[in-house]
């Protein structure tokens, strides 16, 4: 067992350190650093640098344009782009639609819509859940009625990231009523701007608008942007979570920010010493930061398993759950850190950082409370930590 | 990067689950563990020609020079086994000790013979008032016209009974809780003047109280330099505590397979224990306790096998961290979801979980390492 880099990831580690330095823009690794929320043209404009470099899309096969990297080099690419604070790309397009695409789909929908993907020229949204179906996804019932040449849907999908950006949604959609639920599902590709889809916004617990609830009223959707056949749905769902996820876990990220909860907790003063000092807080950043080695250690487990040709299996449904607990936990801290100053309010600062105004105790303080509150959804959404423990019990301890 | 297992290092584990499955049920560990001298000498033997007395010492004396991460192969097995033969004592503490202070002559004289099973040692370092600090020493050794003159006491030396050799630490110079000062000495078994009190632990290994009364020794039983010990002893405490992590992993992979198992096979309410979402949860808590123990532990061994201190001890105190939450959430959790017959004496999944309590306490508990690694971060 050898934790150790060779010659040649060493070098290529360098190479990606240089490529970030040169062609990362600062105001982008300013803003992820203080945790400003993120606009369209901050993904977009990251992207095409991404892409111009052929750096855009290390899971996709080559020959449609990918990278070819080894799974050690994906893993110091994303342990790269963590500690130089690199936004992370958004994940709808590239490593949702474009994996089924590249999979299930045709060659006509894969020449039209992956190009588009990779330069971020063509936004995508997800719709899966309803107001309905949650983790039971597959009671959902988004109708799409065969009309011949077209479907005509009829329905509601909720909780769709970047619904208010979006270009197309795919989405889970019933076409027949079987007897068993999963079975008369379709996976349709639906354009935002057609007559019939409106998009309401969600205000989540901090205040912001970054996702929506759709509502389809007879959108006409042409045949041909029917992904696999009919009643494929289910397996293509079931295939886009098993799909390879290194960085499920964000071990970068969440490594980036407990450096950030240090430094805050050495500055920050507590009975008239440095926070970090004390006995307590100490222990609890120990804690959380013993965690993150057992998560960095279990995906590195997970990726030499890969370089040796097995498939991952369920381990991302751990470091799922143990990668988003971490995220949690550090918020939690870094809110906990700062005392008093977590409690001001500034809704355009959580959007543009502090511009006009002086900042209210330590600069960063305002994001805190609000990231805490916002970071409750990671262990909710993709499948929420309860449910990735129930395909545990079931895959691997087949229970 | 590879975190794969070598050919050598597969065909030692491979030889050890052979031994587990064939030679060392639970019911003959329980009668071993209970009778005479609490193991077998036979089964000792047998290490001996298994090679797995020498996987850490160097090929010089007779060792395969495995490294860490051989030995926690090993430990591991030790683990899944509970197995109660005194290969910590004296393969992992005193074997190491004499490999990492021994001047030449006493490794040759003392080594070989570990290796070929005919040697058997300990370490005494415990005392009543020093809890988890192995350089509070106050038993004195006083240099004589012969040699050295021992007086003080031990606690919990294991294994004593069955050693011919123990080495103990004795404060040469300074005071009781000076890092300075501190020396190895390697005495007889029959010295006059050492007395024992030997008793079985809760775990079922065995383990003495020490005394040491006027108990003269040469010269040449000073092993390491005189009053610099203390760091080759935290040395071998560490790389002692980080074999005892690779057991843990193989403790709780036990446990955890067998109360998986007994969920699928126990019916209540006219249906399996494992239909119960929330036994499901416990048992998924409990496995991935196990995955992150183990990678703990490997990045534990790997650490040790390289040269960054700091990385050493964050590594490990982190491994040990982990290995006082498994107590809870595996431990705990394979007894209550066994129901009452998870706390009798006839199932081994209570004789696991009492092993894993106990391996929360050996070299420091989890308090211990979780304030270590916060004065590291």
């Amino acid at each position: 067992m050898d934790l150790d880099y060779t010659p040649e990831e060493k070098k290529f580690q360098l190479e990606v350190r240089a490529f970030l330095q040169e062609s990362y823009p600062k105001q982008l690794q300013e803003k992820v650093a203080k945790g400003i929320a993120l606009k369209k043209e901050d993904y977009v404009v990251w992207q095409k640098i991404l892409n111009e470099k052929g750096w855009v899309a290390p899971s996709w096969p080559v020959e449609y344009g990918g990278t070819g990297w080894s799974p050690v080099q994906k893993y110091i690419f994303e342990d790269e782009c963590g500690a130089a604070n690199c936004l992370r790309l958004a994940s709808f397009g590239l490593v949702m639609i474009a994996p089924v695409l590249i999979k299930f789909g045709n060659e006509e929908q894969k020449q039209k819509y992956l190009p588009d993907v990779l330069n971020s020229d063509v936004w995508w949204a997800q719709g899966y859940s309803e107001p309905n179906a949650g983790s039971d996804l597959a009671s959902l019932q988004t109708k799409a009625e065969n009309k011949g040449d077209h479907y005509i849907v009829n329905g509601s999908k909720t909780w769709t990231t970047h619904g208010h950006y979006a270009d197309m949604m795919f989405a889970l959609v019933r076409t027949s009523k079987e007897d068993k639920k999963q079975k008369g599902i379709s996976f349709l590709l639906i354009d935002m701007n057609a007559p019939g889809v409106t998009v309401e916004p969600i205000i989540t617990v901090d205040g912001l608008h970054v996702v929506n609830q759709v509502f389809l009223e007879d959108v006409k959707v042409p045949v041909e942007n029917l992904v696999g056949v009919e009643g494929d749905g289910w397996t293509i769902a079931k295939y886009l979570l098993q799909h390879e996820r290194t960085n499920i876990a964000q071990v970068p990220r969440s490594k980036k920010q407990i450096e950030r909860l240090k430094e805050l907790a050495s500055n920050e003063m507590h009975h008239g010493k440095p926070l970090l000092e004390d006995v307590f807080f100490s222990a609890k950043i120990a804690e959380i930061e013993i965690e993150l080695l057992a998560l960095e250690m279990t995906s590195l487990r997970a990726l030499s398993k890969l370089s040796a040709g097995e498939p991952p299996g369920s381990t991302s449904s751990l470091l799922k759950i143990k990668g988003t607990e971490v995220q949690q936990k550090i918020t939690a801290l870094l809110m906990e850190s700062v005392g008093y100053f977590s409690f001001p309010y500034y809704k355009d600062v959580l959007m543009n950082g502090w511009e006009a105004e002086e900042p209210v105790g330590d600069e960063q303080a305002t994001f805190f409370a609000s990231h805490y509150f916002d970071w409750r959804k990671t262990s909710i959404y993709g499948g929420s930590n309860e449910i990735q423990k129930n395909i545990i019990a079931k895959a691997v301890l087949g229970l | 990067m590879n975190l794969e297992l070598t050919e050598e290092q597969l065909m030692l584990q491979d030889s050890l689950g052979k031994f587990l499955q064939n030679e060392y049920s639970f019911e003959q560990r329980q009668r071993l563990s209970r009778e005479g001298i609490g193991y077998s000498e036979k089964n000792w033997q047998q290490f001996a020609e298994m090679g797995l007395l020498g996987i850490a010492f160097e090929e010089e004396y007779g060792g395969f020079n495995f490294g860490m991460t051989g030995l926690s192969i090993v430990m591991e097995a030790i683990g899944r086994g509970l197995i109660v033969e005194p290969y910590l004592a004296t393969v992992v503490l005193a074997g190491q000790l004499i490999q990492l202070a021994g001047n030449e002559e006493q490794k040759q004289a003392l080594l070989p013979p570990l290796i070929e099973g005919e040697m058997k040692l300990a370490f005494a370092y415990a005392e009543r008032q020093g809890r988890y600090d192995v350089f509070d020493v106050s038993l004195k050794a006083e240099s004589s016209a012969k040699g050295y003159v021992l007086n003080g006491s031990k606690s919990v030396v294991f294994n004593a009974e069955t050693a011919d050799k123990i080495i103990v630490s004795a404060r040469t110079s300074g005071e009781q809780r000076d890092k300075g000062g501190i020396s190895l000495f390697i005495v007889n078994k029959d010295a006059v003047g050492l007395t024992a009190r030997h008793y079985q632990t809760v775990d079922g290994l065995r383990a003495s109280e020490l005394n040491f009364d006027e108990v003269e020794i040469a010269d040449d039983c000073l092993l390491g330099s005189l009053n610099e010990a203390n760091p080759v002893i935290e040395q071998v405490i560490e790389l002692a505590a980080t074999a005892i992590c690779a057991e843990g992993v193989g403790v709780i992979s036990e446990l955890r397979e067998k109360t998986v198992e007994y969920l699928k096979t126990r019916k209540q309410f006219s249906q399996t224990l494992g239909h119960f979402q929330v036994l499901q949860h416990r048992a998924v808590d409990m496995f991935m306790t196990e995955e992150q123990i183990r990678s703990l532990s490997y990045l534990a061994a790997i650490k040790l096998d390289g040269e960054d201190k700091k990385e050493q001890l964050k590594a490990l105190s982190a491994a040990k961290v982990y290995l006082g939450d498994a107590r809870t959430l595996v431990g705990e959790q394979a007894a209550q979801l066994h129901g009452g017959i998870g706390v009798t004496d006839e199932l081994d999944v209570a004789h696991y979980y009492k092993r894993l309590a106990m391996l929360n306490t050996l070299f420091g508990d989890r308090d211990f390492h979780l304030q270590r690694f916060s004065q590291l971060l």
